[in-house]
């Protein structure tokens, strides 16, 4: 079993609780939007999982194996891939370097021509096959967000974080997006992701979770969510006791 | 295996040219080589790594001072084990606590360990042995010291090389360019930081070993001279640090000048070097020849 279990994580900040006691299971396969309004502690739930941040409390899990306490590099050896909503790509490296990395230092450890196979794969899913050798320095915004995606699917990972991963992208972009998304769900990949364009979200997640002040306020489907009267409320800003 | 015919005819060439130059000239060439191997061996670590390192004279005297303590006990040979493992020991510790600082602080670290250690061996002589000074007699020609360091440099740029192509090169490159990304796909910061810099500082102490018996007289001030250290990274920055043969390229006309400069106007000889490493900084960060690589795309850009 390779569900994501989320049991009780909390990461404080000095005197700010930016994740509450939040808990959820991710369902092996299944592809979950992750909401709320700025601030909320979406990131910093992404950073939590991935490792970057340790969590002050809770324990975090991929099917048995467990994922708090452990640094970055196991946990994404461990299965778990991502993209950063502040896109970072590595300019000094061609784009096939750039997406080999996660093939030769991930979970699945190939070298030489595996890890090209794998990379040039990558590269030709989000459609930048083509400009393999090019240096990532030279790309436009949106390749970049392209290549940073490419990355984290040479990883050939079990769950896959995105952080807004379709900000950014003009409607034509947008709707190729979705279909990249939903093509990776397809291939089996668990997908949280955190986002703002409510059209993607209806066209991709049956499932959402929505935070507010760090707390987890909803966590159902897509459609009740977004009628859900707290849910409107935090996305209005309103103060969750008024 | 043209590749590797055109670097070994060189090696051969510069292996014989002791036969052909004066006993001066053959100093020259000892200094030159021993930069070569001082600026590849800081690229090994830095130039990938990014990370500034101003430790390379504590790695260069302690090897000079382990040859110095230990050249009438024990064989030549092993003097120079000793000295690897003394360095990689070092490095090993140094590393463990310093690479996880960033920056500004890890450069200021690595200058503070080349003082620390400095003051160190100073204190021990004066307080423990009671001297200041050693003498190094060992039977070792001029030339038998350039071989062993044109045999180092040699090494040291193979082994860059062999590194750039396995994954461990890869890696360097990745945490040079964004840890954070390093991190998240599966690369162990610590350990292949660590790995570099642990060569690196080993090859570094090889070449103060080797070049020791030049000196004949030692001592603290002498062989743990900051200027090794800041003319080391001067040299690798203006050949580039992240090629190959940058920084033997930047080394060798670098040395030669210093060595004209200092020869010829010995007082105001700093002042050359403080201003050189300032025009280094600012016109070519990424090194020369990064520079003709500009300059040879912008011609193409203008011939299309
Ligand atoms: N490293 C940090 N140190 C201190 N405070 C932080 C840190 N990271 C985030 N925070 C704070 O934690 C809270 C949650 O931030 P987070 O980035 O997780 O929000 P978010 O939901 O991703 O918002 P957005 O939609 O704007 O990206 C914010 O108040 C933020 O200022
Ligand atoms: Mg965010």
């Amino acid at each position: 079993m390779t569900d994501l279990i989320v049991d009780n994580a909390r990461k404080d900040f000095g005197g700010l609780r930016a994740v509450n006691d939040v808990s959820f299971t991710l369902g092996s396969g299944e592809i979950a939007g992750l909401l709320g309004p700025n601030g909320s502690g979406k990131t910093t739930l992404i950073n939590l999982i991935s490792g970057a941040l340790p969590p002050s409390a809770g324990r975090i899990a991929l099917g048995s194996v467990q994922l708090s306490g452990r640094r970055p590099d196991l946990i994404a050896r461990a299965g778990v891939a991502r993209t950063f909503q502040l896109v970072r790509t590595l300019p000094s490296l061609t784009l096939i370097e750039n997406v080999m990395i996660t093939a030769v230092f991930g979970s699945s450890s190939h070298w030489g021509s595996a890890a090209r196979r794998v990379a040039e794969e990558a590269l030709a899913t989000v459609g930048l096959a083509d400009r393999a050798n090019a240096a990532a320095a030279d790309l436009t915004y949106i390749d970049q967000k392209r290549l940073e995606l490419a990355r984290a699917i040479a990883a050939e990972p079990k769950v896959l974080l995105l952080d807004e991963w379709l900000a950014g992208l003009n409607p034509t972009e947008l709707q190729e997006g979705i279909e990249l998304i939903r093509s990776l769900t397809r291939s089996g990949i668990s997908i949280l992701m955190v986002e703002h364009i409510m059209d993607a979200v209806r066209a991709l997640c049956p499932r959402v979770l929505v935070m507010n002040s760090g707390r987890l306020i909803a966590d159902e489907a897509t459609g009740a969510a977004l009628s859900d009267p707290a849910v409107i409320a935090a996305y209005l800003g309103e103060d969750e006791d008024a | 295996m043209t590749r590797l015919l055109l670097p070994l005819a060189g090696l051969v060439v510069l292996a014989a040219l002791p036969g052909f130059v004066s006993e001066y000239g053959l100093g020259l060439m000892i200094g030159a080589v021993t930069y070569v191997t001082l600026a590849s061996a800081w690229a090994l670590f830095s130039g990938y790594t990014r990370y500034i390192s101003l430790a390379t004279v504590a790695f260069y005297g302690t090897g000079a001072y382990v040859v110095a303590v230990l050249n009438e006990v024990l064989p030549y040979p092993l003097v120079l084990l000793v000295a690897a493992l003394i360095g990689g020991a070092m490095a090993l510790v140094v590393g463990l606590s310093t690479l996880r600082l960033a920056g500004v602080y890890f450069v200021i670290f690595t200058f503070g360990l080349s003082e620390l250690v400095r003051q160190l061996i100073t204190w021990y002589e004066v307080n423990v042995t009671g001297t200041l000074g050693r003498y190094i007699f060992l039977d070792i020609s001029a030339r038998g010291i350039y071989w062993q360091m044109l045999a180092l440099a040699a090494v040291t740029i193979g082994l860059t090389a062999w590194i750039h192509r396995r994954p461990l090169g890869l890696a360097l490159r990745v945490v040079g360019d964004d840890e954070t990304v390093a991190a998240h796909s599966g690369i162990n910061l610590a350990r292949t930081k660590l790995i570099a810099f642990v060569l690196s500082s080993v090859i570094l102490t090889l070449a103060g070993a080797i070049v020791s018996p030049r000196w004949v007289y030692v001592e603290p001030s002498i062989v743990f001279n900051p200027t090794v250290s800041f003319l080391t990274v001067i040299m690798a920055l203006l050949g580039g640090a992240n090629r190959l043969v940058g920084p033997a390229l930047g080394a060798v006309p670098l040395f030669l000048t210093f060595e004209w400069l200092s020869a010829n106007f010995p007082d105001t000889y700093s002042i050359f070097m403080g201003l050189l490493f300032i025009g280094v900084v600012f016109a070519l960060p990424e090194g020369v020849l990064a520079g003709v690589d500009r300059l040879r795309a912008r011609k193409l850009r203008a011939a299309a």
